[in-house]
């Protein structure tokens, strides 16, 4: 086979197939558009035409064994993975795959608490029994680490049994573990490793980055395409390490993947995984050059705090990912959550996300240096106008869960319905978590202290978007409980 | 031969001159640049397809953004000029003798260059000593500064290309703290009459609002910028700019103009009713 990076077989056979102008009598409905005209009028002709039901020429994501097959292979190739699963649904989608095919219900999974939803998410459906390692926290910035590798391998030893390790490669602000070590570590105690890559796709491409998973020795990678790599909102890479079995993995996808897999997203899948195998270095070397310049001039807007490779401590912040663009904004007395609205609704200016101490700002191939000068000098505005003193400020992002019980059984658990002030001892049956960045406070199964109420208090206070409840003004919780 | 170029006012609407002869075209990194010849207008440069001056009416634009704040303020003596490549508001400045400096900020060094070349009308002052020339990002530029110029002249073009930075409001705000306690900042307004000019004209006049204490708009009739009917801001940390003009005093410089003139002051801050309306209604926005 031809593992040429310049070919994009997916684009390739919807081009040949679009030539041929095949009378559609299948799905879907709206034929190339004709039958639903605003919403052609509203994305346009040819990509209407493009949203096409997979058939013989195109393949199919259930088991692909053409086109799709080929853009597995090469997209594997540029990934340095044995294997390559298309995803559609998101890298939730991957994540929960790599979950479901490391661990049944009542395995133990290690992993550290600052996971995305998507993960715990899982654990309520497989019912594996998370055991977390505690990530560290750096104090001045208020922002979970990564994990230490003595506490993973103390984790390890103390439950021989757990099945696989969880890593994030690298945190939505940009923190590496020693990925390589624990992945010894836990090959040497027949564990499988787990890496969340949602914000590590340029670990692949770029230079002068940390470790990717595949390289590090992982078993499975999930990997957003849609974040660093360019492609379409909810396409994803699942990445598979040496020796892990495709089919087996391909029959758990299947348990929730779609039938009717997007060729929009697969495409974009396709062609942008071509874009960083030809160009990725330079791309990424831009990247880099953009949010280096950004942090340079934030640090000297004064009080602001733009972290970089300085804050590496040679363990729970192993490396450090210098795309990413966190602010720490303690130092002119705002919540990261209060400059991020401001920025929106006063700057026209929309960052990834604002948490209690910090906000993220997303730097990519798209922007441009004027772009990141309208951040800069709204930085400054904002601290010409607002700054003030930053006494009586929560400064942390983490608070240390206490387990009671596995996420699927209080999440199935018969409950009650709480006002929060009274839920304090009890133990959650939902989440809790502040979106993005989406890692939840709150996980079901642990249990309700007063720093978590008074946590939620202030983050709704300060306006931070909360979400995971059934009540989704988050007065009220579910707890475990007889009615 | 009949050569004509044409700018969209409009999708349905377009202004059309003949062209006798195009003098030059060229890309920077910023933008498309072309010079025209032509009868009725002289030379023509246009930007990205879009029309910034004639030498036939440039003197209206540049008239208007330079006495009209120069005459509320006999003060001023430190000058930022941003935008503005074709040296047209430097050479209205430049008959000022008590003016002290003058930095002009553009991002397109070779609009200066072509400018120099092709349009000698506006670009006759570039040698003056006051004047020093940066070429960089304005947004950059101004947040670098505090309490240092007492007039800003945003020269802008429309906030649709490179120019879009020099219509947010952090660069409102940062203009405002680069001004001394009198200082004053007069910018290209857009128009109120076609629908895209007119939101643009709307969010800008809101943002400055926002930012300065006092916020007026003033209007020109500019033949050959869509619709004609073309607006400025003037905005201050204090001064009113009619309340504090003295029309004796700035006629007593004898700057001659051809459309400036001091009675006219009064009379172009009176604006049409609906242009009045659609800066009440983001004023009313305002938390």
């Amino acid at each position: 086979m031809n593992l040429n990076q310049n070919r994009a077989p997916i684009k390739e056979a919807l081009e040949e197939f679009t030539s041929r102008r095949v009378v559609p009598f299948d799905v879907p409905g709206h034929k190339r558009g004709r039958g639903n005209y605003e919403l052609t009028d509203f994305l346009g002709k040819a990509c209407m035409a493009l949203d096409v039901n997979s058939m013989k020429p195109l393949d199919n994501i259930c088991h692909p064994v053409s086109v799709i097959a080929e853009a597995e292979k090469l997209a594997a190739a540029a990934f340095g993975a044995s294997h390559a699963f298309f995803m559609v649904g998101g890298t939730t989608s991957s994540v929960q795959a790599m979950v479901f095919a490391a661990t049944k219900r009542g395995d133990k999974l290690i992993l550290p608490r600052n996971v995305h939803r998507s993960v715990i998410n899982a654990l309520v459906l497989n019912g594996a029994k998370p055991v977390y390692v505690n990530p560290q926290v750096n104090q001045n910035l208020g922002i979970s680490l990564g994990m230490s590798l003595e506490d993973v391998k103390k984790a390890i030893l103390e439950n021989p049994d757990a099945k696989a390790v969880l890593v994030n490669n690298p945190t939505y602000y940009g923190v590496c573990s020693n990925l390589k070590e624990i992945c010894k570590t836990a090959h040497e105690n027949n564990m499988l490793v787990l890496a969340d890559e949602a914000h590590g796709t340029h670990f692949y491409f770029g230079k002068n980055l940390p470790v990717n998973a595949i390289e590090a020795g992982v078993d499975f990678a999930s990997v957003s395409m849609h974040k660093s790599g360019g492609s379409l909102t909810q396409s994803s890479f699942l990445l598979l390490g040496k020796g892990v079995s495709e089919g087996y993995v391909r029959q758990i996808i299947n348990l929730t993947q779609t039938t009717s897999g997007s060729y929009l997203l697969m495409s974009s899948l396709d062609i942008s995984r071509k874009n960083l195998a030809l160009h990725g270095r330079e791309i990424f070397k831009k990247v880099i050059e953009l949010a280096e310049y950004a942090r340079e001039e934030i640090n000297a807007v004064g009080d602001y705090y733009a972290f970089s490779r300085e804050i590496i401590n040679g363990d729970t912040i192993f490396d450090f990912d210098i795309t990413k663009l966190p602010v720490n904004t303690i130092g002119i007395g705002m919540a990261g959550i209060e400059v991020y609205d401001l920025l929106r609704d006063d700057y026209d200016i929309q960052v990834e996300f604002g948490d209690i101490g910090n906000i993220l700002a997303y730097i990519s191939v798209g922007d441009r240096e004027r772009d990141l000068e309208r951040l800069v000098g709204a930085l400054l505005e904002i601290r010409r106008r607002y700054k003030r003193g930053n006494a009586g400020m929560l400064t942390q992002e983490y608070i240390e869960p206490i387990v009671e019980t596995t996420p699927q059984e209080a999440f199935y658990a018969p409950k009650i319905s709480l006002p929060l002030n009274e839920t304090v001892g009890r133990i959650s049956s939902e989440f809790v978590m502040c979106y993005p960045p989406g890692i939840p406070i709150l996980a079901p199964g642990e249990k309700i202290t007063v720093e978590i109420v008074e946590y939620i208090i202030y983050a709704k206070e300060k306006g931070c978007f909360m979400m995971g409840a059934e009540d989704e003004n988050i007065e009220r919780l579910n707890v475990i409980g007889k009615i | 031969m009949d050569l004509w170029f044409s700018e969209y006012h409009t999708d349905s609407v377009r202004f059309s001159i003949k062209v006798h002869k195009q003098l030059y075209s060229g890309h920077s990194d910023f933008q498309q640049i072309d010079v025209f010849k032509s009868r009725e207008f002289g030379r023509f440069l246009t930007l990205d397809g879009y029309m910034m001056l004639t030498e036939r009416d440039e003197f209206i634009y540049h008239d208007m953004i330079v006495h009209v704040p120069m005459a509320v303020n006999p003060d001023i003596r430190k000058v930022l000029v941003i935008g503005a490549g074709d040296g047209g508001a430097v050479r209205e400045l430049c008959r000022y003798d008590y003016i002290e400096k003058i930095d002009l900020v553009e991002i397109d060094e070779l609009v200066v260059e072509v400018s120099k070349k092709y349009l000698p009308t506006t670009a006759c002052s570039f040698h003056d000593k006051r004047l020093e020339i940066f070429y960089q990002d304005g947004l950059k530029f101004i947040r670098k500064c505090t309490d240092c110029y007492d007039l800003i002249i945003v020269d802008s073009t429309d906030p649709f290309g490179p120019g879009e930075d020099l219509f947010t409001k952090e660069f409102y705000g940062n203009c405002f703290n680069a001004l001394t306690q009198s200082g004053i900042m007069v910018n290209q307004h857009e128009s109120p009459f076609y629908k895209n000019d007119a939101n643009a004209m709307q969010r800008a006049h809101k943002r400055i609002a926002e930012t300065f204490p006092i916020s007026k708009v003033y209007q020109a009739h500019i033949p050959t910028y869509p619709s004609g009917h073309w607006l400025f801001g003037f905005a201050s940390k204090g001064l009113h700019p009619t309340n504090d003009l003295n029309p004796a005093k700035w006629n007593s410089l004898g700057i001659d103009t051809k459309y400036y003139n001091t009675q006219l002051h009064y009379g172009c801050f009176a604006l049409p009713t609906y242009v009045e309306e659609m800066l009440r209604e983001v004023e009313n926005e305002r938390e």
